[in-house]
């Protein structure tokens, strides 16, 4: 049975986004840029928990959140408040967690949000229950699997980056719903600018899931789109099979196992932690002014639902092909910079839908890691135009210039892919093609339909640089000729 | 002619500038002094002498060569061993920092080294400030100067009695619930806890950060205002410390309170306040009096519940601030073979921190959880509002307000610390100060044979002079400022 065919399947997702914009932390001002840097090089008596170190609330952060809030449709809390959320565990240098807190007085930055989502030709609304702001851990880094690493190492680099927490309601009721809806959400953050979902460990997040109004499970340390979707398809028919059984799902914590593609216990409900939460002392409360939440909502850029409404009115893209593209920030950008250069909006459209988004997949890249630029596509797109290759030989070349960075005519140039418009040349080809393969010269000679299988045998000769229309020419005079001489016999 | 060590603050930087001593002379003089009384004190916990020196030398270079010199030029300044300094080993008196040295310094340290203070050393005091006699000290108790079989008070124990012993002109505490009061009044000395805001806590090592202010101790109330003024002042790097004017407040010191209205809550004189204390601080009021203040009664109902709300919250707030010493990255640390970290945790916290400080956090951590924390900590908050209000309800009839700063004289070494309560009883007039946020000052008002009493002013947030004007007043109309513990 399918996955998605499990009956009331219900998620909800806890997510975290760090706040890549930022130059510094949030509460101190070491340098946030700390993928790649030597462990514990970007830290300070604050973010390091020093005694006596005490945080301040970078202003920036603040500001992000608010407009992340907004464009997820929240309403913005007039006051803000940090809490401290009380735990052991070696990633947090003060062994309690400056997030923020719904109970005990406390009040989210924002809260009652949605975003709707499509999925296949369904739109459906996802309700965002609240959006925070709290500090990131250190990471602890093992050597293999955390079972059977035989050391821990912290880096406290990581530890006090920003991070916006958005947490939604059970709304989501497929993995397929989970992966759209992040999809969504990084989109609007990273057109907001204030996210970069391309960085490793940028997003991440935790899913509750339940079946049929059963046992709530959540699961954690999911770490990308990819792991969203298999982590909770597995979660699913995990309690699918138990129900089947007749077995209970027990209320607990499990933690997705990237490497071996599986959940495992993390604790049950009895080990459940007391957070602890009270009010942050060393902070007081951030008063958001309505002025502060206008002023923040006038510096909103364009957001992907005005920007896709925009492609297919001022582009004339068809509704699907704008919302793939503004599905990924990059991608909405690249094809701007593309019609900027040659305004054939629906021809760009079509090359990144297809082949690049491809060649992308399958080299599992992210555009901003590939190595083409806007300037390339176009230049490649043209050359197709004037007729300096073939349509064919542009799909050979695109792989090259995404892996490469290479110029297209450079790739051409150099490897001898320039259209072959000679007649000479063609017809010396054509007459090695009709020599080689007289069963289908006899075929095409009954059947004019079965033409293209010389056509494509010339093709392949040449490697897909004959002229395309010249070369059918060619085949079809060569046809009559061997029909006249036929006859003529 | 008094000796060097002897000196005000006032008379210090003045004698340096006009070139009577030097800095490296009265440094010496303090040192001196300090290998004659600290053997029967034991106000410190760390002396700085070779640094001391040096920096008295720099005072001195500048004043050979004319450079301006900074409000506390060539005065030794003790430092409460909960306070950072760059380098120097900041222990809050526990087994758990013993050999922590902060990287950097508190923003007060810095405002101090700024203004030419030498610093002499690091103070004495309860087991991260969790006490009210500096009896849970890791390294032994601080000896009151008065009578050295009784207690200094606490937390601030050693700051207290290092200025009240003549081994230091000034010193800085800090008071979360009267551990600046308490030792000034135990001592005969001046210790004032600023309002919540008005100095900055950076480099504090935090006990209950809601309540806590950084402040100084002082011989006199002329001094008292000078240090406060250096130490105050906002700072970009406590979210919590307030922007307000500075104000110069030796200018505000004269001696009378014309017309100043002088409000007496009975809530001062409840239960477990002594006969002796009460007459004491009666007298000041009768004092005052004379002085042209305007003398009445008030009641502040609210009161009843300061001491469980107080310890509420200080409880609370502990267990979390105190949870990051786990001894992976500084402090104490054994167990280091223990194949998990929570055992290792376990472990250095068990051993590493005394029996008050693990009681405080056990409670905290209790009071904090689930199911308790509406009971508890929301229920001290509350509290902790309707003081706030019953002290705004006062401060509208009154400009300040007197009471006793310890309910009772200085009591016996050992004589309180195996009951707990009785030890926190202890606080009744000191923390409702901390939980409304409000400046307040002990000074010296009696002596009971060779036991110091002090009294204890309360004003309105940030009205700091008011009680320097107060204090200053009383203290002229006095000689307990020029009274001497029996040292020798």
């Amino acid at each position: 049975m399918s996955i998605m065919a499990a009956p009331g399947v219900k998620i909800g997702l806890e997510i975290h986004c760090q706040l890549t914009s930022l130059k510094t932390k949030l509460f101190c001002g070491c340098s946030s840029d700390y993928r790649d840097r030597e462990p514990n090089t970007l830290v300070c008596p604050v973010c390091l928990g020093i005694p006596g170190a005490l945080p301040v609330v970078n202003g920036k952060a603040v500001e992000c959140a608010v407009m992340a809030a907004l464009a997820l449709n929240c309403g913005v809390s007039g006051r803000m408040f940090f809490f401290r959320k009380n735990y052991f565990y070696p990633d947090m240098p003060k062994n309690f967690q400056i997030s923020q807190y719904d109970r005990a007085g406390g009040v989210p930055l924002a809260v009652n949000g949605y975003l709707h989502i499509e999925v296949g030709k369904k739109r459906k609304k996802i309700q965002i229950s609240r959006v925070h702001l709290e500090e990131d851990p250190g990471k602890l880094v093992h050597l293999g699997s955390i079972d059977q690493s035989p050391y821990t190492l912290v880096d406290y680099n990581r530890a006090g980056i920003a991070l916006l927490e958005v947490v939604t309601e059970p709304d989501l009721r497929s993995p397929r719903e989970a992966r759209v809806f992040l999809q969504r959400l990084r989109s609007i953050l990273e057109h907001l600018g204030v996210f970069d979902g391309g960085l490793e460990g940028a997003m991440r997040c935790d899913a509750n899931i339940s079946l049929a109004g059963g046992t709530r499970v959540e699961v954690k340390n999911i770490s990308s789109f990819k792991e969203v979707e298999r982590a909770l398809s597995f979660e699913i028919m995990r309690q699918k099979d138990l129900v089947e059984k007749g077995l209970a799902v027990e209320r607990e914590t499990r933690h997705w196992d990237e490497a071996r593609r599986l959940t495992i216990t993390l604790r049950t409900k009895e080990e459940e932690q007391d957070y602890r939460y009270f009010p942050e002392p060393d902070l007081v409360p951030i008063v958001i002014t309505r002025d502060f939440v206008e002023s923040a909502r006038a510096k909103m850029p364009e957001l992907p639902e005005a920007r896709m409404k925009r492609f297919v009115e001022e582009y004339g893209l068809p509704g699907y092909d704008a919302g793939v593209l503004v599905g990924e920030k990059a991608l909405a950008d690249f094809f701007e910079d593309c019609v900027k250069l040659y305004h054939e909006p629906k021809e760009v459209s079509n090359w990144m839908m297809s082949d690049l988004l491809r060649c992308l997949y399958e080299n599992n890249l992210e555009l901003p890691e590939s190595k083409i630029t806007p300037a390339h596509l176009v230049e490649m797109i043209r050359l197709i135009e004037e007729g300096v290759i073939s349509g064919k030989i542009g799909k050979r070349v695109l792989p090259e210039m995404v892996l490469t960075g290479r110029r297209p005519h450079r790739i051409v140039e150099e490897r001898g892919l320039v259209k072959i418009t000679s007649r000479k040349m063609l017809e010396e080809t054509v007459e090695r093609v009709f020599a080689e393969n007289p069963k289908a010269v006899e075929d095409a000679l009954m059947d004019e339909k079965t033409v293209h299988f010389l056509v494509g045998q010339l093709m392949k000769a040449t490697g897909g640089k004959a002229d395309p229309q010249l070369a059918n020419q060619i085949i079809l005079e060569r046809l009559k000729e061997v029909m006249k001489k036929k006859q003529g016999k | 002619m008094p000796s060097l060590w002897e000196l005000t603050a006032r008379e210090t930087v003045e004698k340096i500038k006009t070139g009577e001593t030097t800095a490296e002379e009265c440094v010496l003089s303090i040192f001196e002094r300090i290998r004659q009384v600290e053997g029967r004190v034991h106000a410190f916990v760390t002396l700085m002498e070779k640094e001391a020196l040096e920096k008295a030398r720099a005072v001195d270079e500048k004043v050979s060569k004319g450079k301006p010199l900074g409000k506390l030029a060539g005065v030794a300044v003790a430092v409460k061993d909960n306070i950072c300094i760059r380098g120097t080993r900041t222990t809050c008196s526990s087994q758990m920092l013993e050999n922590f040295v902060p990287p950097y310094d508190a923003t007060v340290v810095e405002k101090i080294k700024g203004e030419d203070a030498v610093i002499i050393g690091k103070t004495n005091m309860d087991e991260f400030a969790m006490g009210s006699s500096t009896e849970t000290s890791h390294f032994g108790p601080t000896h009151n100067p008065w009578n050295p079989s009784t207690v200094p008070g606490g937390s601030s124990g050693g700051s207290g009695a290092a200025v009240a012993a003549g081994e230091a002109v000034l010193a800085l505490g800090s008071d979360t619930g009267g551990s600046i009061r308490c030792p000034a009044s135990y001592c005969s000395v001046v210790g004032l806890k600023p309002t919540y805001g008005l100095v900055s806590r950076y480099g504090l090592i935090a006990y209950a950060n809601s309540l806590e202010q950084i402040g100084p101790f002082a011989k006199s109330v002329y001094d008292c205002a000078l240090f406060l003024d250096v130490i105050a002042g906002h700072d970009s790097r406590d979210n919590t410390s307030v922007k307000v004017p500075l104000k110069d407040h030796t200018e505000f010191l004269k001696e009378d309170v014309e017309g100043l209205k002088v409000g007496v809550p009975k809530e001062f004189f409840g239960e477990g306040v002594s006969e002796e204390v009460e007459k004491c601080v009666w007298n000041v009021v009768y004092q005052l009096e004379e002085l042209g203040a305007f003398r009445g009664e008030v009641s502040l109902p609210s009161l009843e519940y300061a001491l469980p709300a107080y310890y509420v919250i200080a409880m609370s707030e502990a267990s979390s601030n105190l949870a990051r010493y786990d001894g992976l990255r500084y402090g104490y640390r054994i167990g280091r073979d223990e194949k998990d970290w929570s055992t290792v945790y376990s472990k250095n916290r068990r051993v590493g921190f005394g029996d008050e400080v693990r009681r405080r956090i056990i409670l905290g951590t209790y009071a904090l959880s689930a199911g308790y924390y509406n009971k508890y900590y929301l229920k001290a908050l509350k509290v902790r509002t309707l003081i706030r209000r019953d002290f705004e309800a006062a401060f509208k009839k009154f400009d300040v307000l007197v009471g006793p700063t310890m309910p009772i004289p200085p009591f016996k070494i050992g004589e309180k610390i195996q009951d707990p309560l009785a030890l926190y009883m202890c606080d009744i007039d000191t923390v409702p100060a901390n939980l409304a946020g409000l400046p307040a000052v002990s000074v010296p008002c009696g002596l009971l044979g060779v036991l110091p009493v002090g009294m204890q002013i309360i004003a309105p947030p940030f009205r700091e002079d008011l009680i320097l004007q107060v204090g200053y007043a009383f203290e002229q109309s006095t000689t307990y400022k020029d009274r001497r513990p029996p040292l020798g």
